[in-house]
């Protein structure tokens, strides 16, 4: 289907997220001359979800998020908005959408890009508890905020030492908060990171006051008049009066899957982000798909793979094919410190890491599978972070022993 | 106010006005190409690389430390690069000229 012949088509988006708008500015840009319409179950105009458990909680006004695209865009553009709609039912042979309201809408090209949802554990007590919050959208991101700027007691216990959870801690420290949190692991960001980068964070949160507790399994929450207390299966507890969970997401392939599309740990997709439906698209957070660089199928939770599946897809759709072949990247801020990662370290045999000799709070850890690089982690250390990106997309060779000196400062040619 | 003037890496030329923000917000208001702000401005991502014509160079001025170490590597970095989420769209920066970076 080229551009040119699209006038009288339809094309809907499930999912006003990075991945959704994206791809309609996209689709624009490649020359889609129909109609284009998103929906979205959540009613807050599109916004950047990354920096809810970052830089949000410093903005004055706590119903300030950052915007995708401006409003204007979407007008300019004729993309269709349908906020505050959520869709129940997809059918692939009628190529129709229903939504919650019973209406029904027709596509010709349908992209699904319905992201994921926080995943809350089944701990005894969880319902019941006071003030307790995953941190996903807008909507959790005001309310914790709005907590903490006003209420007299801010004990705050965040269930989970990943990104989401280190993230909100610092941002809550910031605030004033007291604020403990608890890892079932015996290391933060276990399952994403190697163990130097886990010692680095931990300290970092004990130096900025958060009290950070490993090997600390929560297995039933009890609220009372003055807030919560969350037991551990070591039989310690803590007060809260408010909680954060944050232990990880659920993918949203329901739809999908009720529409009969392959899922395999997320919707999955070729190369042009297509799922095995020709008309049916899907890109983002909720898709399993192939990453050249690496030959294997992944699913991300990320910015970059939302954009650049947007892209693809827009063009596949317009008969403009590219394929998908991105290295992944990432990043986190916590307090004064910037964490930029890029590649995947799934299946590293050995690390690398870096202290500069100049300046001790810029360092890296290098992943290697014998003497390929898979990705590096990069604190306060652009260099690194670009450098290691050279490495790992051209798969030049790294000379390991001239890495590990760190006399040898980080430039082009330092590590050849 | 400010002009600025963006050419994109298939050589158009686009002059768009501000007031606020920073030059990235700008080029995605405006749908330049190649222009994307994926961080959302936070000097993380570097996709929104942009080469200073140099007679411009002086009006927009050097970027920081950190933003110097993000693009010092960057394959495509010349002389005048900056990332343009760095760059305050304010009167002094009136009538400058960018080019969009690959």
């Amino acid at each position: 289907m080229s551009g040119n012949n699209t006038v009288d088509k339809t094309c809907l988006i499930i999912g006003a997220s990075h991945a959704g708008t994206n791809f309609a500015f996209a689709l624009r840009r490649e020359g889609w001359q129909g109609t284009i319409k998103i929906f979205d179950a959540d009613s807050v105009f599109p916004y950047h979800k990354p920096p809810l458990s970052k830089a949000y909680f410093s903005n004055e006004d706590s119903s300030q998020v950052d915007l995708l695209f401006p409003k204007e865009n979407y007008i300019t553009d004729h993309i269709q908005l349908h906020l505050g709609k959520a869709v129940t039912l997809i059918d692939k042979e009628k190529k129709t959408i229903a939504l919650e309201d019973g209406s029904i809408e027709e596509y010709d090209k349908l992209v699904i890009a319905t992201g994921a949802r926080p995943f809350i554990p089944k701990i005894k007590g969880i319902n019941k508890a006071q003030n307790l919050y995953p941190l996903r959208t807008a909507s959790h991101a005001i309310q914790i905020g709005e907590f903490i700027k006003t209420s007299k007691n801010k004990r705050v216990v965040i269930i989970g030492g990943g990104y989401i959870g280190l993230e909100t801690a610092a941002s809550l420290k910031k605030l004033g908060a007291k604020v403990v949190v608890l890892e079932r692991e015996n290391r933060v960001l276990a399952r994403v990171t190697a163990p130097e980068m886990s010692n680095y964070f931990h300290t970092l949160h004990h130096q900025n006051g958060v009290e950070l507790l490993t090997n600390k399994n929560v297995v039933s929450i009890e609220n009372n008049d003055n807030g919560n207390t969350v037991f551990c299966d070591d039989y310690t507890n803590y007060r809260a009066d408010l909680i954060v969970v944050g232990v990880g997401i659920k993918v949203n392939t329901e739809l999908a899957e009720k529409a009969g599309l392959a899922i395999e740990n997320g919707i999955k997709v070729d190369a042009t982000a297509k799922t095995n439906n020709d008309h049916i698209y899907a890109i983002g957070d909720c898709t399993f798909h192939y990453n050249k660089h690496y030959n294997r199928f992944v699913r991300l939770e990320s910015v970059q793979n939302a954009v650049d599946q947007a892209k693809v897809a827009a063009a596949a759709i317009c008969g403009n094919r590219i394929e998908y072949d991105s290295i992944p990247w990432f990043w986190s801020d916590q307090y004064d410190v910037k964490l930029q990662m890029v590649g995947l370290s799934t299946g590293y045999k050995e690390v690398i890491e870096r202290v500069e000799l100049d300046n001790d709070k810029s360092r890296s850890v290098w992943y290697f599978k014998n003497d390929e690089l898979l990705a590096v982690d990069a604190v306060n250390n652009p260099k690194a972070y670009v450098l290691g990106r050279r490495f790992i997309k051209s798969r030049q060779k790294i000379n390991k022993t001239k890495l590990k000196d760190t006399a040898i400062p980080i430039k082009p040619n330092s590590f050849l | 106010m400010a002009k600025i003037t963006f050419i994109t890496s298939d050589e158009q030329s686009i002059t768009v006005e501000g007031n606020s923000g920073n030059v990235m917000e700008l080029a995605v208001k405006n749908k330049i190409k190649g222009i994307d702000g994926n961080c959302g401005g936070v000097c993380s991502c570097a996709t929104c690389h942009v080469h200073v014509l140099p007679e411009y160079w002086d009006k927009i001025g050097a970027p920081s430390e950190l933003e110097n170490d993000m693009l010092e590597f960057d394959e495509n970095i010349s002389d005048h690069s900056r990332l343009s989420c760095q760059i305050q769209v304010t009167d002094a920066i009136d009538g400058v000229v960018l080019k969009v970076a690959k």
